[in-house]
Order: structure tokens, then sequence, then C-alpha cells
């Protein structure tokens, strides 16, 4: 396979605080790659490295083989960019913002038309193409972002938080939007706070925390590795629950108010404790990324 | 990417983008370049110029409404090609983020910059163009030196567009562009020669008004519009040309430094 993305070390410093730590990957042809981690790990700065934005302080970057500090222009020709915050230009309609970005990539104006219409109805904003942005709720705008992400036809897809702010209807539209272009060749990269749509989308994932790489792997591996298979959830503080936990060579955590444990085995190998501990309301359940990224980057509120 | 990679013609795109934007509410552009100048032509040609009659002008005595027309031109000029670089430019690049989408394109920051500064040109171009019309009604403008204005007036664009852009680059937030307005341009409209001759002020005071852009500016069209061009003319027009030189080289310096990070 070969790699569309080849990350070496980059560090990434503001003054004295280091935003990204000695960060390496690889994102294969073809395969989607997530970008996980708290707010403030480090997500957004790696992305802007990526397309060339931030200066690298350390580091590598290539991207198609290219390196991104001499070849820049020539690599963002070829790669789509969906930016965390909301880039629309308000003063042009919705047509107008994806045939002026054309314009940026000097594309055809004739071949972009047809594109642009391509994308409206792909998106289903056929509807909006003469709206302008303001008018849009916040599903047509991750929607319009993405389209016009995808004029130039790229290959390679950088998506910052693509479905933030989205309801349950809008994220599973655009989910499968994804799935339709990756299953057409494209690759992915992207970064979320839903597990559940790096769990669906990612081939690979890396989790962040503090501009350092925790881990990296595919979903089901992470959730094998650092997880388990089932998931035991007690509520309350009684001590002989902990007593039980440290004791029982289970995988466990303690919370405030809860006491987690992980089994690799099936749900049998859980059942002892919630014979012993709640008879009652017990929450079993599968193990999933969440309980991964919750494992490994800690409990406590970022800043 | 080393300097001469970072410039290429597609700033042209940038340009583009504020055209089409500016050509969506044309008719309201257009408003404030015309009705400006007849305000003030009115005002101070037909009303203080009922007293004045003639200013005194490099040895020769011009009706006060010819001495002051051109001046109105180079001062839209002024404002509007400032204006355009500092508050639109910031809005733009600050508050609607179009910099930041045009930047994950294959424009670079260099081509960003120049395009709003060309953009800044062009609208004082088309608003030089507006007061000509204007003045012409007014019967201030003489052929065929008056159809060399408008390409004076983009260099003279050109030359305040890159100074306001020095502003964007390093000011903190919008509100502080008063200050460039009350400290540079409120006092470079009063006293570089628009609406009276710089010989009535004290030496130093005429001294100073002449380093500013705007009084050769100012004074070139209004040799254009005499239907004169001396000697003087051509050392404004080095004048302006260095200063846009070197004020766009100050600007893409503040604007890289502001921006990349
Ligand atoms: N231009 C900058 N100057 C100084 N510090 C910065 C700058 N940009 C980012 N940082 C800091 O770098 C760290 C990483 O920020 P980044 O935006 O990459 O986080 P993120 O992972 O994208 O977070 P989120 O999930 O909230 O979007 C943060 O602590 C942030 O404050
Ligand atoms: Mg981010």
């Amino acid at each position: 396979m070969n790699a569309v993305i080849e990350a070496v070390g980059l560090r990434k410093c503001f003054g004295t605080f280091t935003a990204v730590d000695g960060v390496s990957f690889r994102v294969e042809a073809g395969s989607v790659f997530g970008l996980l981690g708290p707010n403030g790990a480090g997500k957004t700065t790696t992305i802007r490295i990526l397309y060339g934005f931030s200066p690298l302080t350390e580091g590598r970057v290539t991207v198609f083989g290219l390196d991104i500090a001499a070849h820049h222009r020539e690599i963002k020709a070829r790669i789509g960019v969906c930016q965390q915050d909301n880039t629309l230009d308000p003063d042009l309609s919705v047509e107008q913002n994806l045939l002026v970005f054309a314009g940026y990539f000097l594309m055809d104006a004739k071949i972009a038309a047809g594109r642009a219409r391509e994308l409206l109805s792909f998106f289903a904003l056929d509807g909006k193409r003469k709206a302008k942005v303001m008018e849009l709720s916040g599903g047509m705008i991750r929607r319009l972002m993405l389209a016009r992400a995808l004029i130039n036809s790229p290959e390679l897809l950088i998506l910052d938080e693509p479905t933030t702010g989205l309801d349950p209807q809008s994220r599973h539209q655009l989910w499968d939007k994804l799935t339709e272009l990756k299953a057409a060749g494209l690759t992915i990269l992207l970064t979320t706070h839903y597990m559940e749509e790096a769990a669906r989308l990612c081939d690979t994932l890396v989790i962040v925390d503090h501009g350092k790489i925790l881990v990296q792997g595919s979903p089901a591996e992470l959730i094998r590795d650092h997880a388990g298979r089932f998931v035991l959830e007690i509520e309350g503080r009684d001590p002989q629950t902990r007593r039980f936990a440290k004791e029982s060579g289970l995988r466990y955590d303690l919370l405030e108010q809860r006491v987690i444990l992980y089994s690799d085995g099936d749900e049998a190998s859980l059942e002892e404790a919630r014979r012993a501990f709640c008879p009652a309301a017990c929450l079993t359940r599968q193990a999933s990324l969440e309980d991964v990224f919750l494992r490994l980057t800690g409990r406590e509120l970022r800043e | 990417m080393n300097a001469r990679g970072r410039f290429s013609m597609r700033f042209v795109q940038v340009w583009r983008r504020n055209l089409i934007v500016y050509k969506r509410i044309w008719k309201v552009n257009f408003l404030p370049p015309m009705l400006e100048p007849i305000f003030y032509l009115t005002a101070f040609g037909l009303g203080l110029g009922s007293l004045v009659k003639t200013v005194p002008y490099q040895g020769e005595q011009v009706d006060y409404m010819s001495f002051i027309a051109p001046g109105l031109i180079a001062s839209a000029v002024m404002w509007q090609s400032f204006f355009e670089t500092t508050f639109a430019s910031f809005v733009r690049m600050f508050y609607q983020k179009t910099f930041d989408a045009m930047l994950s394109t294959p424009l670079t920051l260099e081509e960003v910059i120049i395009g709003e500064i060309v953009w800044g040109a062009t609208k004082a171009f088309i608003a030089s163009i507006l007061v000509l019309c204007v003045v012409a009604a007014f019967g201030g403008a003489h052929l065929p030196g008056a159809l060399l204005v408008p390409p004076v007036a983009f260099l003279g664009g050109l030359a305040f567009a890159c100074a306001g852009m020095c502003f964007t680059g390093v000011t903190p937030s919008i509100d502080m562009f008063n200050l460039p307005m009350f400290l540079f341009i409120t006092p470079m409209f009063l006293f570089s020669g628009t609406f009276f001759p710089l010989d009535n002020l004290p030496a130093w005071a005429g001294l100073a008004a002449k380093i500013t852009p705007l009084y050769h500016l100012t004074s070139l069209i209004r040799e254009l519009c005499l239907g004169r061009l001396g000697a003087d003319a051509w050392l404004s027009l080095a004048y302006l040309a260095a200063f846009t030189a070197l004020a766009a080289a100050l600007s893409l310096r503040a604007m890289r430094r502001r921006l990349v990070r």
C-alpha cells in the first residue's frame, strides 16, 4: 500500500507552548484515518500542518510523496479541506460559494459549473442554490462545506469535525455520503468527538492528547486491547464493590459515583460481580471506543 | 517555497471574488462616490465659491470649483481604498474567515493580500470615474487630461490600499482603525491641498503636507484636470510608486506575521 500522508516526528510550538509533540503516522491510500483527542489535544493544529497552513517547528510531512514545505501549492491543488470553523463566504450565494472556490483552483468555468451542480445534488442542496449562506441551517452549512471541499475532485479529503453540532439525521446522512466517497476511492482524514462515528468510519485511528499520540490502530483492535469485550457499570460508592474490583483480576475504573469493570471474556465473566453487587439495575454492555478514549485520556474536563 | 513561487496571477481570483460581491449591490456601491462629491461641490463649490471665486494656484488664478474638484477625486480615492483594506479586509479576514478558506486552496498568502490590495485600488478607480463624471457635470474637468485621471487614481488607490493593509496586519481589533483614521486620513483630507492651496499654511505645515501621499495624488490629478503637466507631476508619480512599493512590502510582512502561525 502506498501512503498518501506520511508524517514523521511533527512538532509545533506556539512560543513556549508545544501543541503537537512528536506525532508520526501514515495514512494509506483509500483508507479513512481518524484523529481523535480531547479539546486542545492538537488535532486542528496537526491538520493545519498537513495542508501547509502552519509551518512546522520540527519534523517532516509528505503528501502524495511530496514534501509539504516545498510543494504546498501542488499538494493543495489535490486535496479538499473542510475546516472546523464555518469558513463559507457569507457574501456569496450557495452556488457562488462553489464556483468562486473553483476559481481559486483555476478550474475551467464550465467544468466547475457542472461539478457544482453534481455536488449540490449529491448533498441535497439543489433547492438552496440561490440562497445566502446566512439562511442555511447548521446541517446544510456542514454539507456545503463538504461540497466545497470536493469541488476540485480531490484525492485526499481532510475533515476537521465534520459532524459537530449536527442532529442525528444529518449526521447519519453525512456518514452515508462519506462512506460513498470512500467507496469511490477517496482517502479521508477526519477528526471527531463522536466515538461512534470514528468506530463506524475509520479504518485506522490515533488518539492524541497533549500533542502526543497515545495509541494507534483499528477501532476493533483498540477496543479489544484497551477495553475488552464487555463492560459492567455499577452505580454507587460501596467500598466492597471497589475492593472486589481491585481483586477481581479484571480491568476496572473507580469513578466518583460508579465502578466500571471490563472483561475480555463473554458476558458470563461479569455475572459474579453482577449477582453480588447489583441485584437490580446494572448496565452490562459491549465495550466501545468511548471506553478506550476515556480510559486513555482520563475523565477530567479540559480547559 | 521561495519568494518567487509565492506570487502568481492567481491573485486575480481573489480580486474576482470581491468584484462578484461588489456587483451584487453595485447600485448601492455607486452611491457614496457619486453623492459625496455632489454634496461637497454644492456646499464648497457653489456655497463657499460664491464668496471665494478664485484661488491663487501656482501663479495663476483658478476658479474655486475647478480647484477643489480634483481634490475631491483624490480624497475619494483615498477613502475608498483605505476603507477597503482596513475595515472591509479585516471583516473578511477576522470575522468571515474568508482568508482561512482561501488558504486551504492553492492560493498563497501573498496572492490573497495582493488580491485584496488590487481590489481596493479597483474600487478607487471606479470611484474616480464616478466622481469625475460629477465633476465634469459641474464643469471642473478638462479633456484630454481628465482621461488620465482614472489610471492615476488606480496608482493612488494602490498606495492607500497598501497603507491600509499595513494597519490591518497589526491592528488588534476593528475599533482600532479609528486611530489611523483620525491621525492620518482625516488630517490628510483637510490639510493636503484639497480645499485650499498649501501656500496659506505656515511653512512647517505646508512641508508636512508635502510628504503625504494625498498631497501628491491631489496635485497630480489637479494638474491633469487643469490641463497641464509640469515637472512636479513626475515627481509626484515617482513618490506614489515608491510609497506603494514600500507599503506593499511592509503589509505583506505584517500579514505574514499575523496569519502564519
Ligand atoms: N495560534 C495559536 N497560538 C497559540 N496557541 C495555539 C494556537 N492555536 C492553537 N493553540 C493551542 O494549541 C493547543 C491545540 O489546539 P488545537 O486547536 O489543535 O486543538 P484541537 O485538538 O483541535 O481541539 P478541539 O477539539 O477543541 O478543536 C491548544 O492548547 C490551543 O490553545
Ligand atoms: Mg480543533
